[in-house]
């Protein structure tokens, strides 16, 4: 099936030795021309690339504090050695936080310190060479920017941040990616990143419906483009015909339903996705941002809800108010913008939704917490709770519920393995590999408690499991949404 | 020039400072035989006075260098990492939702090294008996530079003292990791081993002074406050101190060159010290504000 070796779950989770350079390589495809060009970068390797690089990071470390202070503060203790999937799955050492920041680390211990310039060998800080820019290129595309490092590390240094300015720099120099650039070019031309017109997303919707008539005998409706619509929901287009994340979209809708909202879809903004986050670019990011904002007034709603998905809603629930901001003109008595998981909860409150459990009884069901869920957002006014919020609606609509293991959910959640912009084909054996952690979380609870599904919320995780679980024995089809658990116990009213 | 009042007021305050700091009843080990606190050894030897001036000299130049590189290097990176904005907000979920509770956090971090702790117990076990020895040994060290002695600063010199031997056992864990542990040793630089090997002479250098053989602390803090005073007293001579003291002046001249800057640095961390409200409250910052003015 591979032409890697896939690596054995054992009993407990080990650190690897170490097997340096055994990820080295030439990294995912480069982005073409005209992918850099929609996006505003040099269309391939600038002449004086050494410079342009130099300068792009010195402006970098100039706007964000992170990476200033990050690039300073690392003792180099030790302590996030052992944290990162990518290091636990492939025993490369560059895979490891502290040495992938230090890539980085080194160049601007060359060119930005005195220790550096005057006494390179001493502080281990290298030239900037073509070799150095293409371990960047290769290793920087090693992390999915899950920030599980910096739950461990004594200053909180985030090696996605240096991960974002590397590829920041990266793309400037004209070595963007292509998995992520001509996704984001597909939204600016076509609205989201599967690149689905209008038309076919109508198509879709009416299918979906058909599908809910046909299995309840209810007509739910899943609206596309309805001025003075309530609620706009921003969801990964991947939810529009992907599975698991169809179950998903369509548990939304029941809810919806069930409550009597007045909601819709939007062609313009049809996805929630912002893969502007994992490049680093902030002017990407807003733009991608922006057009939601150009929806929600283009419609006339009162409120902006997001769909499950891990980094949208860390760029939605962190950033959608300081990029595309302020929103004064959607209700304030509801969060701007609010998560699905959030406004079920709600109704689950306040007794608006009956569930029947029996529905999923044959499943056993574990909950995968999504790394930008986990560490980079919230839900809810209380801080965790991301995980509470999610649990509690798999538990209202399940019999069957087992947590993995403590250290590997929560904030110490391990990425599905395939986040952060390497959710591509190019990096299989990488994903594979990454997944190894939490693979082995679920075999525990899989042994233990005859765990048959992962419920998840977010649509890389659900793309991912769905193509990694079977290397690991298990059916691809045990990765669930959680509102499709929702969707299927909600007692539904057929409508008036 | 601060070597202007030499001889007998020398000698005079020299003395005066002695009866200040150390008073014989919260003189602890400090006044005990092993100390030539005897009228005798605190007069200036005639014979090597000009050697002993040239030396207060050097010494008394270096720290004023030490001081000021430390204090403006340090002060200079304080600065630039306040000024440079954090345009997005980037706590380590789950974060604090009010300022309270971020400072909550950080003292958390700062105190007892929370995050370490979760990640690594070994590693964090080490490092916080270093730092807490560290601040207990400087603490103990302000006696040599204030008269009269403050009366906590007299309260904690018996801990302060040992506090010396735990500091040399985090810092030898630290290294026994760094050279053992395989994933730690491909990370560290010459500097990361040299870093800890400075520190252990610093603390090798003074628990050797403080119980094995001792130099004349009376005439060293006489020499000390008028160095603050700008009233240059003499040293004392002997090799160690010399040694301790110009691995100290060393230490204050990295301090802003190096990773030491993890000192500063963590208060300016944005994953640690960001309030979780981006809802709440819109968070623009001045480059950010700026794109929508060109919109």
């Amino acid at each position: 099936m591979a032409k890697f070796t896939v690596p054995v779950i054992a009993e407990y989770l080990e650190t690897p030795k170490l097997q340096p350079d055994v990820m080295q390589g030439a990294g995912p495809f480069v982005a073409k021309p005209d992918m850099q060009k929609a996006l505003g970068f040099p269309e391939q390797l600038v002449d004086d690339w050494q410079h342009v690089a130099l300068d792009k990071m010195g402006e970098l470390l100039k706007k964000y504090r992170s990476l200033q202070v990050y690039m300073d503060a690392c003792v180099k203790c030790g302590a996030c050695t052992d944290k990162c999937h990518y290091m636990l799955g492939t025993g490369d050492p560059k895979n490891m936080p502290v040495a992938r920041q230090d890539l980085m680390r080194k160049v601007y211990r060359r060119y930005f310190t005195l220790a550096g310039k005057y006494f390179p060998k001493l502080v281990g800080a290298v030239d900037l060479t073509e070799s150095v820019l293409d371990d960047w290129y290769n290793y920087y595309h090693q992390c999915s920017e899950c920030r599980r490092c910096s739950v461990f590390c004594p200053y909180g240094i985030d090696t996605a941040e240096v991960t974002m300015a590397a590829r920041e720099i990266l793309a400037s120099v004209g070595r963007g990616q292509k998995y992520a650039n001509e996704i984001i070019g597909k939204v600016y031309t076509i609205g989201n990143n599967l690149g689905l017109p209008e038309p076919a997303l109508r198509n879709t919707l009416e299918g979906l419906e058909e599908d809910i008539f046909d299995d309840t005998g209810v007509a739910v409706r899943l609206p596309l483009d309805e001025k003075g619509a309530d609620i706009l929901l921003v969801t990964p287009s991947a939810d529009f015909f992907a599975e698991p994340h169809v179950d998903g979209l369509m548990g939304y809708a029941k809810v919806f339903h069930q409550m009597g909202a007045s909601w819709t879809l939007s062609s313009h903004a049809s996805e929630a996705a912002n893969f502007g986050l994992f490049i680093g670019s902030y002017d990407n990011m807003r733009r991608l941002t922006l057009r939601i904002r150009e929806a929600a007034l283009e419609l006339g709603v009162k409120r902006i809800i997001f769909g499950e998905c891990g980094h949208a809603w860390r760029v939605a629930y962190s950033f959608l108010n300081t990029l595309a901001g302020p929103f004064d003109f959607l209700d304030p008595r509801y969060p701007i913008p609010q998560h699905i998981c959030e406004y079920t909860y709600d109704a689950l409150q306040a007794g608006l939704l009956t569930f029947d459990k029996s529905a999923n009884d044959h499943r056993v069901v574990t909950f995968h917490d999504s790394c930008n869920v986990a560490r980079a957002s919230r839900m809810g006014n209380m801080a965790g709770g991301q995980f509470i919020i999610p649990r509690a609606l798999i538990k209202a609509s399940c019999n069957h519920f087992h947590d993995m293991a403590a250290d590997t959910i929560h904030d110490q959640t391990f990425c599905c393995g395939g986040g952060g912009g390497l959710l591509t084909d190019d990096l299989l054996e990488l994903r594979v590999k990454g997944a190894l952690p939490r693979m082995q979380a679920l075999k525990q609870v899989v042994e233990q408690h005859q765990v048959t599904h992962m419920a998840a919320i977010c649509a890389i995780c659900k793309s991912q499991f769905s193509k990694v679980l079977p290397y690991y024995g298990f059916e691809m089809d045990q990765i669930i949404s959680v509102h499709q658990l929702v969707g299927d116990a909600l007692v539904l009213t057929p409508s008036e | 020039m601060p070597f202007g009042n030499e001889g007998k007021t020398t000698t005079k305050r020299a003395a005066g400072a002695t009866r200040h700091a150390f008073p014989s009843k919260d003189d602890g080990n400090e006044n005990n035989s092993f100390h030539p606190t005897h009228p005798a050894h605190q007069k200036p030897q005639k014979g090597g006075s000009s050697y002993k001036m040239i030396l207060t000299a050097i010494y008394a130049l270096l720290f004023y260098l030490a001081a000021a590189v430390l204090l403006l290097g340090v002060g200079y990176k304080i600065y630039q990492y306040a000024r440079i904005p954090a345009p997005l907000k980037i706590p380590t979920t789950p974060a604090p939702t009010t300022r309270r509770g971020v400072a909550l956090r950080m003292l958390r971090e700062v105190t007892l090294f929370e995050s370490l702790f979760r990640a690594n117990k070994w590693i964090w076990l080490f490092g916080w008996i270093f730092h807490v020895a560290l601040l207990l040994v400087v603490l103990r060290h302000l006696r040599y530079f204030l008269d009269p002695v403050w009366s906590w600063v007299v309260l904690i010199q018996p801990i302060g003292q040992y506090a010396g031997f735990a500091l040399m056992l985090g810092l030898t864990g630290l290294l026994i990791r760094r050279i053992a542990v395989e994933r730690i040793r491909y990370i560290s630089s010459p500097s990361d081993y040299l870093m800890l090997v400075l520190l252990l002479s610093i603390g090798g250098s003074g628990l050797l002074m403080r119980f094995v053989l001792p130099t004349d602390i009376v005439q060293f803090k006489a020499f000390m406050l008028g160095v603050l005073s700008f009233n240059w007293q003499p040293m004392p001579s002997d090799p160690l101190l010399l040694l301790h003291l110009t691995l100290v002046i060393g230490l204050m001249l990295i301090f802003p060159y190096s990773k030491l800057l993890h000192a500063p640095g963590v208060f300016f961390s944005p994953s640690r010290n960001q309030v979780d409200n981006p809802r709440e409250r819109r968070h623009v910052t001045r480059w950010a504000a700026k794109l929508e003015d060109a919109a």
